[in-house]
């Protein structure tokens, strides 16, 4: 690659020039906000009144786009932003899971607001270059970068015409291009898309960290939503921060001695009890994909099925002992002893535009090994690289596209559609060739690959309007709820779960609630009011965490000796109060539990409100598709009829002599019907009315009562 | 009498001999963080082998993953 001609061939359009700044308790107190149809720059202060009610990281997010939009914005309207925002614990040195951006943007998939968290540099650069949060608006008319200079105090749009537009190699040219020398690559981080998000909805952005052990950019995800088409549709090629003196005290702390003392009595914790619990140093979540599958929550084949006897050819043992490199300090921030963001590295590629290259893929993480693998029937551990080498660098959300083709290969084996629908494709379960070849069909815009990355909503419509499919039953087996592709857990036997899944306000990504175990295993949640109690507080609890800029693993993915003996370790309280403390030692606000629920639950009610704004956000939106409560089919109910019978007789239902028909529809009706008495409980432990809408009293109570918030609601109380 | 023992408050069979180690292994328990209390009293992992469960004792199996 020829770094200087590239270089050379920019074209500036914009330069701002900014006083570096000092950031305070966490705070940078200003936002850059980027105009890039009008090529404008500015500085926005940050007010007392967005930290008390909003916090940072995806409510700063949150409150920028929906200043930035009206009810009738579009994804791909001017005015869509992408907002890019850390947190005040964002940029943290001594305490694992620090380094945490959350991108917010209306999403190409669902419409609504859409919130997406990521590893990588940026985001604490970002900070630490003087800017709580970035904000680009507009639509440019050629490919730009917009370029911030953390440590001169200049940010540039230039249009950049000659760099590649694939994540993994756009990411080594501007690693290149803005480093001044090799050591100087890990003060350089860059957000980009890939080809593959200009031809579908469910394009990602891929945010780097340079690895100088490795000597390569990697590159971690904000996967879901759809931001990635967003960005390829307002023509941004990339983002770039530098900033080059990184150092432990930069948040300027109101207590640094609290931070680093939770620090290392948590690095201890790791380095004792990770490789006694679950692995996470050396294979990252995929450590659960045998676990999954054990206890049949492992998705095969469109979440037919939870467990499948292949499971052994991919379960995280193999993946550690032939593909990721161990004993590499793979965190994908400074100071993250978890060190998760592992990597196959010297993978050769056998398809596609880079086949014969040997390649570092970052995964795969347990989303990627279930929705590319096993529920698209594929159990082959090098084909789970490749799907995902290729999702990354195209810019193609794995988890979408996991279960989008795994929807379209359960239509094509149910003659729903056929080869000529698919362009000559054989659409089959475990279909490897077929499935990597969709992707790249994606990143070149053509044949079904660009209609499955329309996602599960969108096909539903066209197999129904071109194909006579019945669309009852296509909604049955759709796994896609408000637009949004469902993660890669099985949640039929958890009633919590489905509406851990339902009753989310960005779509069904498991990042609000995973109750499975709680509900399901442990038999913690037997009533409505314990499940609408753990759906009100779960939920809250981990949007506290996009707030500040922190990472989720770190609080449940390791838990501390003694855990055992506390009231609720589910909860691992003593975790819960390691948060507590890093945020008090940042910010000097001593937080309760309780007071850290109730910031999540302004921002969480503010993200209903806006999705209300939207034209979604009520009951019928939490509707959800039956497969994710039941067995569909003939042959799910008949894979597991001993459960399925012993529910119908325990609900005082006799099943001799009827046919398999007849105990699906009775089964479903029972579950139905227990999914709405489910959602009025969370409803009402929520402050929601019965049509889900939160009530002015509520938002009172919580202090969210903002005029513009009440006229929203006011008529649907 | 039925011979059962309460096992995350549902009915399991209890068969003479009955440990800690044997129910995991009957219900497939091969998550790594597995809290194990019989009658409220917590069981430490190296004590599962040994720990036999009588009739009627409640056993609490708390898998601890409650993230994703």
């Amino acid at each position: 690659m020829d770094i200087k001609k590239m270089r050379e061939s920019h074209k500036l359009l914009a330069e701002y020039k900014y006083e570096l700044g000092k950031i305070e308790r966490g705070y940078a107190n200003r936002t850059l906000y980027v105009n890039i149809s009008d090529n404008t720059i500015s500085s926005k202060p940050v007010t007392e009144t967005m930290k008390e009610k909003f916090v940072g990281g995806k409510g700063f997010g949150l409150w920028y786009l929906w200043n930035a939009t009206s009810p009738s914005t579009k994804w791909d309207s001017p005015e869509n932003e992408i907002v890019i925002a850390g947190g005040p614990a964002c940029g943290i040195t001594q305490y694992a899971g620090t380094g945490k951006s959350l991108v917010c943007s209306i999403s190409p998939l669902t419409g609504i607001p859409i919130d997406s968290n990521v590893g990588g540099y940026f985001g604490p650069l970002l900070k630490f270059a003087g800017w709580d949060a970035l904000e680009v608006q507009g639509k440019a008319d050629n490919d730009i970068i917009v370029y911030i200079d953390g440590n001169k105090g200049v940010v540039t749009i230039e249009e950049a015409p000659l760099e590649a537009v694939d994540g993994h190699i756009l990411g080594e040219q501007l690693t290149e291009m803005y480093a001044d020398n090799e050591d100087d690559k890990r003060n350089v981080a860059v957000v980009t898309a890939g080809t593959g998000a200009e031809h579908t909805r469910m394009g990602l952005l891929n945010f780097s960290f340079y690895d100088p052990r490795r000597k390569t950019t990697r590159l971690k995800q904000a996967g879901r939503g759809g931001i990635g088409t967003v960005f390829r549709n307002k023509k941004i090629k990339a983002l770039v921060v530098k900033f080059s003196n990184v150092k432990g005290n930069l948040n300027n702390a109101y207590d640094q001695s609290i931070i680093n003392k939770t620090g290392i009595k948590y690095h201890k914790e790791i380095h004792d009890l990770d490789h006694l619990q679950n692995n996470m140093r050396k294979i990252g979540t995929a450590n659960i994909i045998e676990v999954m599958d054990e206890y049949d929550l492992l998705p095969v084949m469109n979440f037919q099925y939870g467990s499948h006897p292949d499971t052994e050819k991919i379960k995280s043992t193999v993946f550690i002992e032939k593909y990721i490199t161990q004993g590499v300090q793979d965190g994908c921030w400074y100071g993250c002893s978890m060190a998760c963001a592992k990597a196959a590295d010297n993978f050769t590629l056998k398809t596609g535009p880079y086949k014969g290259q040997k390649v570092t893929v970052d995964g795969p993480e347990y989303e990627n090994a279930a929705g590319l693998g096993s529920n698209c029937g594929i159990f082959d551990p090098a084909a789970i690289l490749e799907l995902n080498f290729y999702c990354d660098t195209y810019g193609i959300d794995t988890i979408s596209f996991g279960t989008a083709t795994a929807f379209a290969m359960e239509c094509y084996g149910r003659a729903i559609i056929n080869k000529e629908a698919t362009g000559g494709l054989e659409l089959n379960f475990g279909n490897f060739e077929t499935a990597v070849e969709l992707l790249h069909q994606m990143s070149r815009g053509e044949g079904f690959g660009t209609v499955i990355g329309q996602g599960v909503h969108r096909m539903k419509k066209m197999f129904v309007e071109k194909y006579g499919a019945d669309a009852d039953f296509l909604f049955d087996i759709g796994m896609e709820q408000k637009g949004l592709e469902y993660s890669e857990y099985v949640s039929k036997e958890s009633l919590a779960q489905q509406g851990g899944y339902g009753f989310t306000n960005k779509g069904p990504q498991h990042d609000e609630a995973w109750l499975i175990f709680m509900d399901m295993v442990n038999n913690q949640l037997p009533t409505f009011e314990d499940k609408a109690e753990a759906l009100h507080y779960f939920p809250m609890f981990r949007t506290w965490f996009g707030l500040y800029g922190f990472c989720k693993l770190p609080w449940n993915d390791i838990v501390p000796e003694g855990n055992q003996y506390t009231d609720e370790p589910a909860k691992v309280p003593e975790h819960v109060q390691n948060y507590l403390d890093v945020a008090y030692g940042v910010t000097g606000k001593r937080l309760k539990v309780s007071d850290m629920i109730r910031e999540s639950e302004r921002v969480y009610n503010f993200q209903k409100i806006f999705n209300i704004r939207m034209g979604k956000g009520l009951r019928k939106d939490d509707k959800a598709p039956y497969r994710s409560m039941g067995p569909v089919t003939k042959e799910e109910y008949e894979s597991r009829q001993e459960r399925y019978d012993k529910q119908l007789k325990e609900i005082g239902y006799h099943i001799e002599g009827k046919t398999t028909e007849e105990k699906i529809a009775q089964l479903r009706k029972y579950r139905e019907d227990q999914y709405e008495q489910l959602m009025d409980a969370v409803y009402k432990r929520r402050g929601w009315n019965s049509k889900g809408v939160p009530k002015i009293e509520y938002l009172k109570e919580i202090k969210m009562d903002l005029p513009e918030l009440i006229e929203v609601v006011k008529d649907l109380q | 009498m039925v011979k059962i023992i309460k096992l995350n408050n549902r009915d399991f069979p209890w068969e003479e001999g009955l440990t800690i180690k044997k129910i995991m292994e009957k219900k497939r328990y091969t998550f790594p963080k597995i809290v194990v209390k019989v009658n409220g009293k917590v069981i430490e992992k190296e004590d599962y082998e040994k720990t036999e469960v009588n009739k009627g004792d409640k056993v609490e199996m708390i898998h601890l993953l409650a993230g994703g």
